[in-house]
């Protein structure tokens, strides 16, 4: 039988990603955009929504970027609302666990769990930096290599707390006047953590909520294999994915974990057309919304580590290098690679190649796993990824808020479900059901 | 004479604010870990008019044997969950100031702000116990007076990041490619005692500009809250608090008994206390509706007080009484209003709307 594709919808973020200068374009605030998303994705029998995480506002050159989207609410507080207008979709969020505390994130994450009836996932992130931490009590106190450390032994207690309370301590004997036995005692002692007491909430319907990590380097991979449900990634191609997922599943038997425990779900976009030649039409008119000149000169600032913004972004790129002492000129945003010489060495290379101006650079550069084409071609494309072991599924990242969902829910899903690869509908009342009950 | 409009509040939690009220209500245990029970409440207070549900909470279970209510959801995601299916009743949480991250609090209010459209608030309250410390293991349970200077910190500290957006700071301006207008964002630069912030808020200023602001009345330091809950014994100690806080709406707590006689409240006195006897801080009342209705405008004309925050003893008997036949007989003597006028918490309480202090700065 064919493996059965997992689906989650990304909540547009604050990047440029997201085109806000569209006249479709709504509020990234407002509780209906959240609503509409998430009873489009449940429509579409999706398995979660998943909302970022934002800890400080991005800067670049010394002054609040305009010129994305900024600023969004408290990713607990609105799945909790959530959970009140949806039935089955999984509700997923990033807590970092940096800035936050076991007891605390057991707390909400449970707590959104049984609000939801067992339908909470959460994304474990590390936020190392001191700039982050000016908004917060402790300030930049994590060195980056304790990152995984502080993640690993972070996430182990959280799902201590989870485990606290017994199955059945909650007794509820009126007659005899016992509500709970056995509640809630808990020790953690360890480097990162020194911990005991009381937990206080019940297990959940979930029992361990959803887990999900996020990263690409060797301990990410790591870290995931050992602990994750779920691992989102970032890889392109078909061959670069399946060298991904290959990578990362033959790390689970270390741990007594078997192929299926650890789901692989690649990030991805789409954009749709009546032909393949419409839909490619509208991705290249996407991306130029996506990087306009300002954005491409920001983008390659951020690694000259320079003011550029004399150059003119359908020129070619400077001919002086970056300045790698220099103070980073943006922050907040992730950095996916740190040698600032080498990766300008090789988008002269690219660009030089192919005669690309700095903003056709920026585009090429930033391009990520994209489905172009009509509802049939990106359901069969996507099949593919999944069926070659490349993934077991994606997060779509729609280009709108709050409507960039629905096109995708009206014509590519029934695609993939004719394909008999996605289901018609939920088999159960859980995100855990949803995940691991069907494969 | 005419009552002054009295501001009427209700604490959902558990099965009711006695200790044995889960034994005699018809509540099932199990539900009180789901959002559906919370729900049911906080209609039955909206169909009533009343301004505001409260619902507590504490990063330590309570405390207390096996035949009391152990274990809570967070108060703030649950009033968070019933938020989008309710349309007038305000929502406050306690939310605890001592081990979280004022970062945090600002935001979560404010999104309860969005997600209940203009009906948030908070009861900011320090943890106190070594309990909770040991939950967290970063510092030591602070002494009463350093925890409730910090409170009063974290209360100012979460309005001047709401304020660090000013209304109006999204343009969407297509001509220059900017999404904000930077300078109306702000940066804080808090720094005090116990926690900096730089600022601005990652979330854009509530649709109230402050969610409601609640403090307790024991705590020294509730300048600037917009609502002050007293919990004392008698009418001396609630005349005491108005005149402490001259600038809020105070509330006088109080637990309530009712029945159709006064014989029959007292019996369900007795039977509540011979399961698990309980003297609870704040007011309290047994007797009939009526009586109670005569006794809310008679001690708030008495004491100054702008009204009640009403703990029902079990619910939902005592909230069914106090909503059915308490409210209809406030409305009769003109002490209470016969329908929401305004659609925030801010209108119910006739709060104006809050001033930014980075406006124009």
């Amino acid at each position: 039988m064919a493996k059965q594709i997992k689906l989650a919808a990304h909540f547009p973020g604050v990047n440029n990603t997201t085109v806000w200068s569209d006249p479709r374009s709504g509020s990234q605030i407002d509780f209906a955009s959240f609503e509409h998303m998430a009873r489009t994705a449940e429509r579409g029998k999706f398995d979660f929504m998943f909302l970022a995480e934002g800890l400080r506002l991005r800067e670049h050159a010394g002054k609040i970027l305009d010129s994305d989207v900024v600023g969004r609410p408290n990713t607990t507080a609105v799945l909790a609302a959530l959970s009140a207008v949806t039935t089955h979709l999984g509700l997923a969020g990033t807590l970092s666990s940096t800035f936050n505390e076991p007891y605390e994130v057991a707390r909400q994450v449970a707590s959104i769990d049984h609000l939801s009836g067992g339908r909470a996932a959460w994304n474990v992130v590390t936020s190392p930096d001191a700039w982050t931490g000016k908004n917060f009590r402790r300030g930049g106190f994590l060195k980056r290599e304790d990152r995984y450390a502080r993640a690993e032994e972070f996430l182990a207690t959280v799902r201590e707390l989870w485990d606290s309370w017994p199955p059945e301590a909650l007794l509820g004997d009126k007659e005899n006047g016992v509500f709970a036995k056995d509640v809630g005692g808990f020790v953690h002692s360890g480097p990162q953590f020194d911990i005991h007491g009381e937990f206080t909430l019940p297990r959940t319907p979930q029992g361990q909520p959803i887990v999900i990590q996020a990263g690409d380097s060797d301990p990410g991979r790591e870290f995931a294999a050992k602990a994750a449900d779920v691992i989102f990634s970032r890889h392109g191609s078909l061959a670069d994915g399946q060298a991904f997922f290959h990578d990362v599943k033959r790390r689970l038997v270390t741990y007594g974990r078997s192929y299926g425990d650890l789901l692989i779900m690649p990030a991805a976009t789409f954009v749709l057309g009546d032909t393949d030649a419409e839909a490619a039409e509208r991705a290249r008119e996407i991306r130029l919304q996506q990087v306009r000149p300002a954005t491409a000169i920001q983008f390659i600032e951020q690694v000259w580590s320079r003011d550029l913004s004399e150059y003119d972004a359908d020129g070619p790129l400077p001919e002086l290098d970056p300045d790698p002492d220099a103070e980073p000129l943006t922050w907040g945003r992730v950095r996916h690679e740190q040698d600032q010489l080498a990766l300008a060495a090789k988008w002269r290379s690219i660009a030089e190649e192919r005669k690309l101006s700095i903003r056709e650079l920026v585009i090429e550069v930033t391009a990520r796993q994209q489905f172009v084409g009509t509802p049939r071609r990106v359901a069969e494309t996507i099949n593919e990824y999944v069926q070659s072991d490349a993934a077991d599924g994606f997060v779509l990242v729609p280009h709108l808020t709050p409507v960039g969902l629905d096109e995708f829910v009206d014509k590519v899903v029934p695609e993939l479900q004719e394909l008999g690869v996605f289901r018609t509908d939920y088999a159960g009342p859980t995100l855990r059901e949803h995940l691991f009950r069907e494969s | 004479m005419v009552s002054a409009q009295l501001h009427l509040g209700v604490a959902i939690d558990g099965a009711g604010y006695h200790p044995a009220a889960w034994r005699v209500s018809a509540v099932e245990p199990a539900a009180l870990f789901t959002s559906g029970h919370y729900l049911t409440y906080a209609k039955l207070a909206e169909a009533a008019s009343l301004d505001f549900v409260t619902l507590d909470d504490s990063l330590a279970l309570q405390p207390g044997g096996a035949d009391v209510v152990r274990g809570r959801l967070d108060a703030l995601l649950t009033l968070s969950a019933i938020a989008p299916v309710t349309s007038r009743i305000g929502l406050i949480p306690t939310v605890t100031t001592t081990h979280t991250e004022p970062f945090h609090v600002s935001t979560s209010v404010a999104t309860l702000d969005y997600t209940s459209r203009g009906r948030a608030g908070v009861l900011a309250v320090p943890s106190l116990t070594d309990a909770e410390a040991a939950h967290f293991g970063r510092r030591a349970a602070p002494a009463d007076a350093d925890a409730q200077a910090e409170n009063a910190d974290v209360v100012d500290v979460i309005a001047r990041l709401w304020d660090s957006w000013e209304d109006g700071a999204i343009i969407r301006d297509e001509s220059t490619g900017r999404f904000i207008d930077r300078e109306k964002l702000h940066y804080v630069d808090f720094e005090g005692r116990f926690f900096s912030v730089k600022g601005p808020s990652i979330t854009p200023r509530p649709p109230q500009g402050h969610p409601v602001t609640a403090v307790y009345g024991d705590s020294p330091h509730a300048v600037g809250a917009d609502l002050v809950l007293a919990r004392v014994n008698d009418l001396d100690g609630v005349r005491e608090a108005v005149s402490r806080f001259p600038g809020a709406k105070v509330l006088a707590t109080i637990t309530i008994v009712l029945a159709e006689t006064e014989q029959a409240a007292r019996d369900r006195q007795r039977t509540l206390d011979e399961l698990h006897p309980s003297r609870p801080d704040g007011l309290h009342f047994v007797g009939t509706p009526a009586r109670l209705a005569a006794n809310l405008q008679e001690w708030a004309d008495r004491t100054g007080a702008a009204g009640f925050h009403i703990r029902p003893a079990v619910l939902p008997d005592d909230l069914d009484l106090f909503a059915g036949e308490v409210v209809p007989a406030l409305r009769v003597a003109g002490a209470f209003r016969q329908a929401y006028s305004g659609k925030t918490l801010r209108d119910h309480l006739g709060l104006g709307r809050a001033v930014n202090q980075y406006a124009g700065v």
